[in-house]
């Protein structure tokens, strides 16, 4: 194989920092999230965003201009808190770097430390909402590196040690779920709820990014945690962090356990059976009763198609690409399915996806598949040529490699823009992966009925 | 739809625009009003044409959320990243050219196998945190002959994002030297995004650099009798390729289009075409005066949008070049376009009379698309730009009395002097005085605001603050700008057409255009889907607030 080794990217297959970062600002209830920055890159996040979603996405900016590059842009930055205050009533304003103010070293807390006071001083009404600030270079790290720096952040700053409000309530968890869909979040709500636990998620985008038409239209879409919840997750029963390369890692989760000894679950995106069982037992262990029926029933099921699927998908060989954890959790699920990934890419780099892939393919393949940290779109090509994959599962940039290799693209996680639907794909627990199944064996049966020039009508 | 309960024109001329303007600046904080007071404007033209001013390509006010991007966007989005053939690579972190990744829908037709198209990649140094300590010139250089040895383009240009210029790092030695090392072209544009206060800053950083690098490298003349530039036309779905067949049909020689379904080579033998006709003024105004100046092509303003503005286009360059067979080609052409034109036109018309439209895009469309809707009998109530500057509101005549802030001041201005051997007037000095006489103009661009009624509303770089409030008091029959304004217009219940990238749409230049667009909005305006809002459970009268379907 001919060696691919690049210093530059050609079709990248990851997106920059500051984009996750804002993503996660907008799960909080009246959140607006700002960069501070030109106002390029606010304006591309943005249009990047809506482009999956379909909903509005507001991403305010300090508007830095060639002067401030050079002295510094902290006075626009709080110029910029103060409009977005009087503007947008804003609940909560999460603050994230770009290139450019890291580049010049503009120090974030301390401006915001700065603006604070002078609030107060000059009696501002109304008072400043909570002020969240980030560090997100995109020249280390990807959108995912960004998402959980910004989820972390929230957590940091606004559950200080002796901070913690008690609403002596119901028992309740922490689901920190990363970056999945609103459809996701939805359906993992349900979840938890059937297990008559509370829930505070940590950021919830499944009202903000895909909001209904209403009659009443608010500049701040409803939803998202509330901040209220935030300053309670000291006192939940346990924490559920999705992400296997997170493990180790100073996240959210580890906070909350380290200042309010909150057990920590760190567990895989529930993509699968056995990932899926893990974010079960969780809950039962959190809730202290058993999985309810309903939930038996639908893995029941999805066990049973598990059967019933095989003799199309066995040996099939897959390319799987993406954000790490997203990857290490579709693999562990089609190594169940007796599809053979031969390939498992992302653009992140987090030294953590070759060992995680490892663990989940472990028992079921065995050598596990070639694994790609750091890989761009011209890699992966490069590599499909000796790969001959029949599929490839991923987001709609592999759209033009699916179509060199004319092998079908099952379009998960972020961004799809292509299609239609992507906020409401659903990829997490017993439900999410009988769809996810269906998809991929249909995908596969509708290439096999369209190569053949035999009557293929019945399967 | 159901029919309006109330008369349009009465309720429209129960809303006072001023009293609205004032309304609108008073919920700023005292300064940031004052200067959105000079960028909101009641129109007023007098009987002398005197037109009002407008405050415009002045710096967005941090916080408020505008529709504007950066110059990066503006050179290597808008102005290079159309030309398949060239190798666009970005200089800095993924982010920046990740989003500038296929998001514009500019379409290119290779002619065959041989035939280059780069316009499916995305190229990057994606720098790290070492690049940004130690600098980012080696990698560039190695990514540049990754670019080279991988592709072989014909030329490779680099694009500076915000990092870039701020680390020192020189991309024009850079490509000086692997220019050099490589035998290719290759140039660089300093278009970091905090430079200037838009994309604007962008396009005019992109002509200069395409003026100074490539056009004119190539004498070859061309087979043609009529042989001309299209200059600001993009292609965004397709709209180039009609205006081509247009072209084609009239016995038009399009020498090179900045950009839509361009080449390199193209752009390196503009310079032999005896005339350039401007479609957007704002993104490419300068490389039309420049070849001016340098090679003696005069420039005309034009505009395809529109089946009436189509037609009056191309007579225009027909009488430019005093021809009578093609005038009458032309004439022909015309006839027989208008045809089905006039048919569409009118059933289309028969449903959207009277319904009003805003339009809050760029630098052009803002005002080209307002023919459009005029052919339908729809009235554009309010318009602004995004990134354009006073003479695209007020017209050319305001040019020498435009100040030049500092950060206007940051973008070269090249100085050009007449080609020595490749300068040539297309036209004698009595041909220019015969045409003159017959009332042709050159450099001819009066604005947007000299072709709105009084009483309309214009604004540059509108907040979306405001836009919610203007839909909320004029609840207009469809809203017109980006995909970042559209979900949250039609959350408000108004149906929003996007006219940077038409939707999935197009083309909607020329005759096949007009026909498309006004299909479109006929589709759009008069739907019942917004009816479906209300449950039929919701009779509580405080969610009941009215809508333009009522
Ligand atoms: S970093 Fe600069 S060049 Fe890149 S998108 Fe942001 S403003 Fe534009
Ligand atoms: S400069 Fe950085 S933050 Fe801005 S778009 Fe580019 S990569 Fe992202």
């Amino acid at each position: 194989m001919e060696r691919v080794d690049y210093v530059s990217t050609t079709n990248g297959c990851k997106l920059c920092k500051p984009l996750g970062a804002c993503l996660a600002f907008r799960g909080i209830e009246g959140a607006v999230p700002m960069l501070h920055g030109s106002q390029g890159c606010a304006t591309y996040m943005r249009r990047y965003i809506i482009s999956h979603f379909r909903e509005p996405m507001d991403i305010a900016s300090s508007s830095l201009g060639e002067k401030h590059a050079v002295y510094g842009g902290g006075a626009n930055l709080k110029q910029g808190l103060k409009n977005i205050m009087n503007k947008y009533g804003a609940g909560l304003i999460g603050v994230a770097t770009t290139c450019l103010t890291e580049t010049i070293g503009d120090d974030v807390p301390m401006i915001i430390r700065e603006f604070r006071k002078e609030m107060e001083e000059a009696g501002n009404a109304p008072p400043a909402p909570p002020l969240v600030c980030v560090s997100t270079p995109s020249y280390s790290g990807t959108h995912m590196e960004g998402f959980h720096a910004a989820v972390r952040a929230v957590v940091d700053q606004l559950c200080a040690k002796g901070s913690l409000v008690e609403d002596g309530e119901s028992k309740f968890v922490n689901l920190l779920p990363g970056f999945i869909s609103p459809e996701d979040l939805r359906y993992l709500k349900e979840i938890v709820e059937d297990f008559d636990l509370g829930c505070v998620m940590l950021p919830d985008i499944s009202d903000t990014l895909d909001g209904p038409a209403l009659e009443d239209y608010g500049k701040i879409p409803a939803g998202g945690t509330p901040v209220s919840d935030i300053k309670r997750m000291g006192g939940a029963a346990a924490s559920l962090e999705f992400g296997h390369t997170l493990a180790e890692k100073p996240t959210a989760g580890a906070i909350l356990l380290e200042r309010f000894n909150v057990s920590l679950h760190p567990l895989g995106i529930p993509i699968g059976l056995r990932e899926t069982d893990a974010f079960f037992s969780a809950l039962e262990e959190a809730s202290g009763r058993p999985a309810p029926e309903r939930h038996e029933l639908e893995r029941g099921r999805l066990v049973d198609s598990y059967v019933d699927a095989h003799k199309y998908l066995f040996g099939k060989r897959a390319v799987v690409y993406g954000e790490e954890d997203l990857v290490i959790a579709l693999t562990a699920f089609l190594v169940e399915i007796g599809i053979k990934p031969v390939l498992c890419a992302s653009g992140g780099k987090s030294g953590r996806m070759k060992s995680c892939i490892e663990t989940v393919t472990s028992g079921l393949l065995e050598t596990p598949p070639m694994v790609e940290e750091g890989a761009d779109f011209y890699k992966i090509e490069k590599l499909c040529e000796d790969l001959s994959p029949d599929l490839l599962v991923g987001h709609s940039k592999g759209y033009r490699l699916s179509k060199k290799l004319d092998a079908p693209l099952i379009r998960v996680g972020f961004p799809i823009h292509d299609r239609f639907g992507g906020q409401r794909t659903l990829h997490v627990g017993y439900r999410g992966t009988q769809r996810l199944l269906d998809r991929i064996v249909n995908a596969i049966l509708e290439k096999n009925q369209e190569d053949s020039n035999l009557g293929y009508a019945y399967m | 739809m159901a029919p309006s309960k109330i008369d349009p024109a009465i309720e429209i001329e129960a809303i006072d625009p001023g009293a609205l303007k004032a309304e609108l600046v008073a919920k700023y904080p005292t300064k940031v009003g004052r200067k959105r007071a000079k960028q909101i404007v009641v129109n007023r033209v007098d009987e002398c044409a005197d037109i009002p001013e407008i405050g415009a390509n002045s710096r967005t006010i941090p916080g408020i959320i505008t529709q504007r991007g950066c110059s990066y966007a503006g050179c290597k989005g808008v102005v290079l990243g159309p030309t398949r053939d060239i190798i666009n690579l970005t200089h800095g972190p993924i982010g920046c050219g990740f989003y500038s990744w296929l998001t514009r829908r500019n379409q290119t037709k290779p002619k065959g196998e041989g035939d280059a198209n780069f316009i499916p990649y995305c190229f990057s140094t994606d720098l790290h945190d070492e690049d940004i300590v130690f600098g980012g010139e080696k990698k560039l250089k190695a990514a540049i002959r990754e670019a080279y040895e991988t592709f072989k383009p014909k030329a490779i240009s680099i694009f500076s994002t915000c990092p870039v210029g701020l680390i020192g790092d020189d991309v024009h030695s850079v490509a000086r030297e692997m220019k050099a090392e490589l035998g290719i072209n290759i140039f660089g544009f300093s278009c970091e995004g905090y430079k200037g206060v838009s994309q604007s800053a962008g396009h005019h950083i992109a002509n200069n650099g395409i003026f100074k690098h490539v056009i004119g490298l190539d004498d070859t003349a061309r087979e043609g009798k009529f042989k001309i530039n299209m200059l600001g036309e993009y292609n965004i779905g397709g709209d180039a390729f009609e205006i081509e067949r247009i072209m084609d049909n009239a016995g038009i020689t399009l020498i090179s289009t900045f950009s839509g379904n361009s080449t390199y080579d193209s752009f390196t033998n503009a310079h032999t075409a005896d005339l350039n006709t401007v479609m957007c003024h704002r993104s490419i105004n300068y490389v039309a005066e420049m070849m001016e100046k340098k090679y003696g092509i005069p420039w005309i303003k034009v505009n395809f949008v529109g089946a009436a503005s189509t037609a009056k286009s191309l007579r225009k360059i027909a009488s430019y070049f005093e021809d009578e067979e093609l005038i009458e080609r032309v004439e022909s052409i015309v006839a027989e376009e208008m045809v089905e034109v006039e048919k569409v036109r009118l059933d289309v018309k028969a449903r959207c009379e009277g319904k009003l439209a805003m339009l809050f895009v760029g630098g052009s469309r803002a005002h080209h698309y307002q023919d459009l809707f005029r052919e339908i009998g729809m009235k554009t109530i309010a318009a602004g730009y995004e990134f354009a500057h006073r003479d695209d509101y007020e017209g050319r005549a305001v040019l020498p009395d435009i100040k030049v802030d500092a950060d206007s001041r940051n973008i070269e201005e090249l100085d050009i002097e007449p080609d020595p051997e490749r300068f040539s007037p297309r036209k004698s000095e009595e041909a220019l005085e015969r045409l003159k006489e017959k009332g042709f103009r050159f450099k001819d661009y009066d604005g947007m605001m000299a072709e709105m009624e009084n009483g309309t509303l214009v604004i540059d770089d509108i907040s979306q603050y405001e836009t919610e409030k203007l839909i909320e008091i004029y609840k207009p029959a469809i809203f017109c700008a980006g995909i970042k304004e559209k979900y949250a217009v039609q959350k408000q219940g108004i149906p929003m057409k996007q006219l940077h990238n038409y939707d999935s749409g197009g083309p909607y230049a020329g005759f096949k255009g007009a026909v498309n667009f006004w299909q479109e909005i006929d589709r759009m305006v008069n739907t019942k889907i917004w009816s479906y809002l209300k449950a039929p459970w919701q009779k509580a009268p405080e969610l009941s607030a009215t809508y333009a379907w009522e």
